[in-house]
């Protein structure tokens, strides 16, 4: 079993659980495990081509996944995986 | 003033209300202050801002607080010095440093930032107060609670240089020593905000905070005399502050208050930790995370939030970026001091020697009027140039003891 930690904005797909069980092999494979048990999470993550959006950041053990092999990265029983929102301010100038 | 609107995600725009979020739900985009420019081009002048209060609230129109409650009411309004020495040393005609070393409280721009990230996090009715940081941050928000009265706790890197952790000590917040970097502080905390009901300044009031920065941009066109500066080389980590002054810029001319916006942005960042100079060099439009290794330690941020729109706008400006070595760092510290007399953080090093960099490139053309943002105060960060910076000379009290060490003549002239 691998431990996710669940960030606030996708809550509302878990029924309000920060912290859910998944059996996954890769990131990748977790991620479409997460989204049969809980519709709609992979649209989150992912945009239209399936890449992870840009402000998705996904840590396994605390590391970045940048620093492994991305989504590719893999798992193993009693990983402990966090999804995080980078935290971006962002700046419009099409004011 | 109510002239915010809502807040906006960047990426997909959902609009939110102007609440303590700061990610979108749908597409996870971070999320923006939207304001009603019609109605703040009405109400705002020079003559207003003029008489206005010396601090950054005298732009309180264009800040996402509610008001007229203001917290932190000195921060800004810090001296942007014509720096006539070093712009003859480095063959410039029109120099300016803008000078925060010396902002209120705490010596650093984080002081603006936090001003409006506590105002705004009082009207929303918090009291706890929180921060991960490299240093600076924590240092304001720790001054700031303390004279508002709030709660803080501080999450810091373990390896901060002592004058900015006793700096956060002094004021008695929580101080939360992380063994790991900045951003192992980052990830954590942001995991820690989803769980407290606190305002964590640059997590959940992100949207907020991220505007102070504006009034870098604001103070230096008024301080010019009204006039955008044709370059500016602005110090990079999460890269916040670089499309925070850009934005600045734009909204004087949305606003009225100049005509045209001509200034290019400059990114500055040191070797060790530099993957949006990087990226900007390679002609990419994202960039690679990085583990942090420089003395810049409060530019140390590896996996930087707003590299992207840093990258973004200093594309849209015509300006460029680069990188410097430690070495350089301490150089332009010792550059900056001993031509101008203030005494620059390391993240001054790093602005100074990229400044020279721009310049020796002709990048930066003699004629240009440019301003360098010096965003930190020297002595918070005096290890990075204790070994560079020589001995006193010790003598006995006698006045042999002194002309035998000073060939001085009678009448003046002479060194050691």
């Amino acid at each position: 079993m691998i431990k996710v930690r669940i960030p606030t904005p996708l809550r509302p797909l878990t029924k309000g659980k920060g912290e859910i069980e998944a059996q996954a092999k890769s990131i990748a494979e977790m991620i479409e495990n997460l989204n049969a048990s809980h519709p709609g999470i992979k649209d989150r993550l992912c945009d239209e081509t399936g890449d992870l959006r840009r402000f998705v950041n996904i840590y396994v053990n605390e590391e970045d996944i940048r620093f492994l092999k991305g989504k590719e990265t893999s798992l193993k029983d009693g990983d402990e995986v966090s999804i995080v929102p980078a935290i971006a301010g962002g700046s419009s100038c099409q004011t | 003033m109510a002239t915010m609107k809502a807040l906006v995600c960047r990426e997909c725009g959902k609009e939110y209300p102007t609440q303590a979020i700061h990610v979108c739900e749908m597409c996870f985009g971070p999320l923006e202050v939207k304001y009603n420019y019609e109605a703040i081009k009405k109400g705002i002048s020079r003559k207003k801002i003029q008489d206005g209060p010396h601090s950054i609230w005298r732009y309180a129109d264009l800040l996402p607080v509610e008001g007229p409650n203001f917290l932190g009411p000195h921060a800004g309004m810090t001296p942007l010095v014509r720096a006539k020495n070093l712009g003859a040393y480095l063959g410039l005609d029109e120099l300016y440093i803008k000078n925060d070393t010396v902002n209120h409280p705490t010596l650093s721009f984080k002081d603006r930032v936090v001003a409006v990230a506590i105002t705004r996090a009082r009207e929303l009715g918090f009291e706890t107060i929180a921060c991960a940081s490299t240093g600076n941050l924590a240092n304001s928000v720790a001054a700031h609670a303390a004279a508002s009265g709030m709660r803080a706790y501080v999450f810091i890197p373990g390896d901060l240089e002592a004058a900015k952790v006793l700096g956060n000590l002094i004021y008695r917040p929580n101080v939360v020593e992380v063994e790991g970097n900045y951003d192992d502080v980052n990830r954590l905390c942001s995991e820690i905000a989803g769980e407290h009901g606190w305002a964590f300044v640059n997590i959940n009031i992100r949207p907020y905070y991220a505007e102070g920065s504006k009034t870098l941009a604001y103070e230096t066109v008024e301080q010019l005399g009204w006039r955008t500066p044709d370059q500016v080389v602005i110090p990079m980590a999460s890269g916040s502050l670089l499309t925070k002054i850009w934005k600045g810029l734009h909204e004087m001319k949305t606003v009225g208050l100049i005509d045209a916006v001509r200034t290019k942005i400059n990114g500055a960042q040191a070797e060790g930790c530099s993957p949006i100079s990087t990226a900007f060099k390679a002609g990419r439009d994202f960039f690679k995370p990085v583990k942090p290794k420089t003395i810049a330690k409060s530019l140390a941020i590896g996996n930087p939030a707003d590299g992207y729109y840093a990258l973004k706008a200093t594309a849209e400006s015509k300006g460029s970026m680069d990188m410097v070595s430690d070495d350089e760092v301490v150089e332009g510290i010792k550059l900056l001091a001993q031509t101008e007399g203030i005494f620059a953080e390391t993240a001054g090093g790093v602005t100074i020697g990229v400044l020279q960099k721009l310049v020796k490139q002709g990048t930066i053309k003699k004629s240009d009027v440019t301003v360098a943002y010096v965003t930190g105060n020297g002595l918070k960060t005096q290890e990075a140039v204790i070994d560079a910076v020589g001995r006193p000379h010790r003598i006995q009290p006698s006045l042999v003891s002194f002309e035998q060490t000073f060939k001085v003549g009678k009448h003046g002239g002479g060194d050691a």
